[in-house]
C-alpha cells in the first residue's frame, strides 16, 4: 500500500516539479555541494525559444555546471579507462598467451580462472565506487542546476510559470528539493 | 526420456503463459492510446523493479542455455563470453544510462535527434536499432526452437517450428496488448524465476562436490575428454590466429555492445530520474553478475557430472547442456526429482525467453512507429496514431523473427546473439557516445556514423563464414565467404567511430553550440527531462 502511495507521489511529481516533499531526507554525510547559482539570465534577449536556448548557454557556462561536469568527467573517464584496457587485456592474453593463463594457482585452479573472477570481482568494484561518487559528489549539485534551469525557463515563459502561487525561492537560497532524491535517500 | 517430464514441464510452460497473459490484461485495462504508457510503462517503476526487469531483458536463453552449454563443451572458453557479458554494463553505467535518461523520451533516436537535424537521424537510427532488434530476436526464437525439440524428446521439425511460431505469436499478443507496463511485470517474474532456478541448480551441484570447486573443476577436466586443457584457454578460440582475432573481435562486441541494445537503452525510459536509472543499473549489475557467476558453476558441472561427448549428443551447439543437467541432479531420468527439476528448468527457460523476446519486440515496434513511421509519415498524408503504427509493427516484426528463426535453427544461440552485440557495437554506440560528448558532432557525422556501423556489420556477417562456405552455415552449399572471422565487431567497430569522425569533419554544417550546451546541461542535471 505505501508502495502505492509512493507512486502517485510521483505522478504529482512529474505533472507539479514544484510538488514538494519535505524537505528532509539529504542525510547525506560529505554533501558540501554548495553550488552557486548560475548568473542571471541576459535580459531582454528574444523569442520564448531563444530565451530558452540562452539559459542552457548560461547554464552551461557556470561554474557550478562546469564543476559538476568536472567532476562528472574526473571519475568517468580513468575508471572507463583503467576497466577497458583491463578488459582488452584479459581477452588477449587468453587468446595469445594460453600458456601463461594455464599456469596452475591453487589446485585446479589457474591463472586464467583467477583473472576471469578478477573481472567479476573489479566489475562488482567499479559499480559500488561509481554510484558512491555519484550519491555524494553530483547529485545534490545537478538537481540544484536542474532547479535553476526550471527557474529561468519558467520566468521566461510566464505561461508555464502559472503554478497556483507557489513562493518562488529567491536567488541563492536552498531550492526546493525533488520528491524522488529525497525519498531515494531515505531507503 | 519417459513421458512425464514432458506432461509437467508443458503443464508449467502453460501455468506460465496464463499469469503473463493474466499480467497483460490486468495492466492493459483502461490503458490504451499514450505513447507514454505504451513505450515506457507511465515512467513510475522503481529502481528495484527496474532492475530486475533490466535482469529480466538482459539475461537471455542465450546465457541460461548457450552459455553454459559453450562452457560444458569447450571449458574456459565458454567463460570467455560471461566475462564480456557483465563487464559491458560498466559502459551502461558510467557512459550511458543516467545520459540518456535525462534527453530522450523513448529511443535511442530521441538522445540523438535532440541535437541534429532530426529526420535524417532519426531514419538512421531507427533502421539500425530495428536491425539489432531482429538479429537478436532470432536468436531467441533458435533458443526457444532447440528448447522444445528437447523436450517434445526428438529433434522432429514440425514441433520446433510450431514453437518458434506460438513463441512468436504470444510476444505479439504480450507486446500490443499490454505496451511496456505487461512486458516489464513479465520480465521481472522471469528474472525472479531464471535466479530461482539458476540458484537451485547451482546449489545442487555444489552439494554433488560437496561445496569443494576444486573437485568440480577437476572431473569436469576428467570428464570433458580435455584434461587440463578444458580449464584453461584455447580449445574453441585457440586453435590458430583466425579464431583468436575472432574471439577478439567477439570479446569487443560483447563489452561494447550492451550499451547500443536497442531494449535496453529503452528500460531506462520507465523510471523516473536519472538517478533511479543509476540504481537500477546497480540493481542489474548484482543480479547478473551473481547470474553468470552461477552459469560459469552449472557449465562445468554438466562438463563434470554428464560429461562433455553426452552434452554435445543431445544438441552439437550445447544449447540443451543445463536441462540434461537438472534431469541428471534430480536422480535421472525416469526419477520424481529429475522429472520435476528438468520440467521447472524447461519452463524457466521458456519463461526467459518469452520476456526477453517481448521486450525487444517493444523496442523495435518504438523505433518503427517513433522513428521511422514518425519521420516518414507526411509524405504518405494520411497518419494513424502512434501507438497504433507500434502495435502493428509489433506484429510484423514478429513474423520476420519466425521466419529468420526457422532459418537460423542449426546456430548456436550464444553466437547468434554474439552477432546482434557487433551489430549494436558498431552502429549504435558510436553515434550515441558522439552526440553525448562531442561538442562538433554534426548531423551528417551521426548518420555517416550509424551507416558507416551498420553496413560493414551486416555486410562482413553475409561474407563470414556464418553465412557461407563452411558446413555449419546458413547457406552450406553455396560459398562467397571472404571474411574470415564470423564476429565483425574488430573492423566494424572502428569503422562505425571512423565514420561518425570522417561525416563530421568533412560537414560544412557549422556545429550547433547552443545545442550542444543544451544536451549537456540536460545529461548531466536532468533539466528539462520528461
Amino acid at each position: 500500500m505505501e508502495k502505492q502511495q509512493d507512486r502517485d507521489d510521483g505522478a504529482v511529481r512529474i505533472d507539479d516539479p514544484w510538488y514538494d516533499a519535505l524537505a528532509s531526507g539529504w542525510g547525506e554525510p560529505g554533501g558540501a555541494d554548495e553550488t552557486a547559482p548560475p548568473a542571471p539570465p541576459a535580459a531582454g534577449a528574444g523569442g520564448h525559444r531563444h530565451r530558452a536556448s540562452d539559459i542552457y548557454l548560461e547554464v552551461h557556462r557556470s561554474a557550478a555546471f562546469q564543476e559538476v561536469r568536472s567532476r562528472y568527467r574526473r571519475f568517468v573517464v580513468p575508471a572507463t579507462t583503467a576497466f577497458f584496457i583491463w578488459y582488452v587485456a584479459y581477452v588477449i592474453t587468453a587468446t595469445a598467451a594460453p600458456a601463461l593463463m594455464a599456469r596452475p594457482v591453487i589446485g585446479a585452479v589457474n591463472v586464467a580462472m583467477v583473472a576471469g573472477l578478477g573481472q567479476f570481482l573489479s566489475t562488482f568494484l567499479l559499480t559500488w565506487a561509481y554510484a558512491r561518487h555519484a550519491r555524494l559528489r553530483r547529485d545534490r549539485a545537478a538537481l540544484d542546476l536542474r532547479w535553476a534551469v526550471f527557474d529561468r525557463t519558467r520566468d521566461a515563459q510566464p505561461a508555464l510559470g502559472d503554478d497556483g502561487g507557489k513562493a518562488e525561492p529567491a536567488e541563492g537560497l536552498p531550492l526546493p528539493r525533488q520528491a524522488d532524491a529525497a525519498r531515494e535517500n531515505e531507503r | 526420456m519417459t513421458g512425464d517430464h514432458q506432461t509437467l514441464a508443458l503443464v508449467l510452460f502453460s501455468a506460465f503463459i496464463a499469469v503473463t497473459l493474466a499480467i497483460t490484461t490486468w495492466v492493459s485495462r483502461n490503458r490504451r492510446g499514450s505513447a507514454e504508457e505504451f513505450y515506457a510503462g507511465g515512467r513510475l517503476f522503481s529502481p528495484m523493479e527496474n532492475g530486475f526487469a533490466i535482469a529480466g531483458d538482459y539475461m537471455s536463453a542465450a546465457s541460461f542455455l548457450g552459455i553454459s552449454g559453450l562452457i560444458a563443451l569447450y571449458g574456459y572458453d565458454g567463460m570467455l563470453y560471461s566475462v564480456g557479458f557483465l563487464v559491458a554494463w560498466l559502459v551502461v553505467l558510467f557512459l550511458v544510462a543516467e545520459l540518456v535518461r535525462n534527453c530522450g523520451r523513448f529511443t535511442l533516436a530521441d538522445v540523438v535527434a535532440s541535437r541534429m537535424s532530426e529526420r535524417p537521424v532519426r531514419i538512421a537510427a531507427g533502421t539500425s536499432s530495428v536491425a539489432v532488434s531482429v538479429l537478436y530476436l532470432v536468436a531467441q526464437m533458435v533458443g526457444a526452437g532447440s528448447l522444445v525439440a528437447l523436450l517434445l524428446g526428438g529433434t522432429s521439425e514440425a514441433a520446433r517450428s510450431w514453437t518458434v511460431i506460438g513463441v512468436g505469436a504470444l510476444m505479439v499478443v504480450y507486446v500490443s496488448m499490454g505496451g511496456m507496463r505487461a512486458t516489464t511485470w513479465i520480465q521481472i517474474v522471469k528474472a525472479v524465476l531464471l535466479m530461482a532456478g539458476a540458484t537451485a541448480l547451482t546449489v545442487l551441484v555444489l552439494v554433488r562436490f560437496h561445496g569443494d570447486v576444486n573437485q568440480l573443476l577437476d572431473s569436469a577436466a576428467a570428464q570433458s575428454g580435455h584434461g587440463k586443457d578444458f580449464l584453461s584457454p584455447g580449445l574453441r578460440y585457440g586453435t590458430d590466429w583466425t579464431a583468436r582475432l575472432d574471439f577478439i573481435s567477439l570479446g569487443l562486441a560483447l563489452v561494447l555492445g550492451t550499451a547500443g541494445l536497442p531494449h535496453i537503452l529503452s528500460r531506462f525510459y520507465t523510471v523516473p530520474t536519472a538517478r533511479a536509472a543509476r540504481r537500477s543499473v546497480v540493481w542489474s549489475i548484482g543480479l547478473i553478475g551473481s547470474f553468470y557467476l552461477m552459469t560459469i558453476v552449472l557449465g562445468f558441472g554438466a562438463a563434470a557430472i554428464l560429461g562433455t561427448d553426452e552434452v554435445r549428443s543431445s544438441n552439437a551447439a550445447g544449447n540443451t547442456a543445463v536441462p540434461l543437467l537438472a534431469l541428471d541432479l534430480g536422480g535421472g531420468a525416469g526419477s520424481t526429482g529429475g522429472t520435476v527439476l528438468f520440467a521447472v528448468v524447461a519452463a524457466v527457460a521458456f519463461a526467459t525467453i518469452l520476456a526477453v523476446v517481448a521486450g525487444i519486440t517493444l523496442a523495435s515496434s518504438a523505433s518503427v512507429a517513433h522513428d521511422l513511421y514518425a519521420s516518414l509519415r507526411r509524405r504518405r498524408g494520411k497518419g494513424y496514431s502512434e501507438v497504433a503504427v507500434a502495435r502493428v509493427a509489433a506484429a510484423v516484426i514478429g513474423a520476420a523473427a519466425i521466419a529468420l528463426g526457422l532459418l537460423a535453427r542449426d546456430l548456436n544461440v550464444a553466437f547468434l546473439v554474439g552477432l546482434a552485440f557487433a551489430v549494436a557495437a558498431s552502429a549504435n554506440l558510436p553515434v550515441l557516445l558522439y552526440s553525448l560528448f562531442w561538442r562538433n558532432f554534426t548531423t551528417r557525422g551521426a548518420v555517416w556514423s550509424v551507416y558507416g556501423g551498420l553496413v560493414p556489420a551486416v555486410l562482413l556477417v553475409v561474407l563470414s563464414p556464418v553465412a557461407s562456405g563452411s558446413p555449419e552455415a546458413l547457406f552450406p552449399e553455396l560459398d562467397f565467404q571472404l571474411f574470415p572471422l564470423q564476429n565483425p565487431g574488430l573492423v566494424s567497430i572502428p569503422l562505425g567511430f571512423l565514420a561518425g569522425w570522417l561525416g563530421t569533419v568533412t560537414s560544412s554544417e557549422a556545429p550547433d553550440e547552443a545545442r550542444h550546451a543544451e544536451t549537456e546541461v540536460r545529461a548531466l542535471t536532468g533539466a528539462g527531462a520528461v
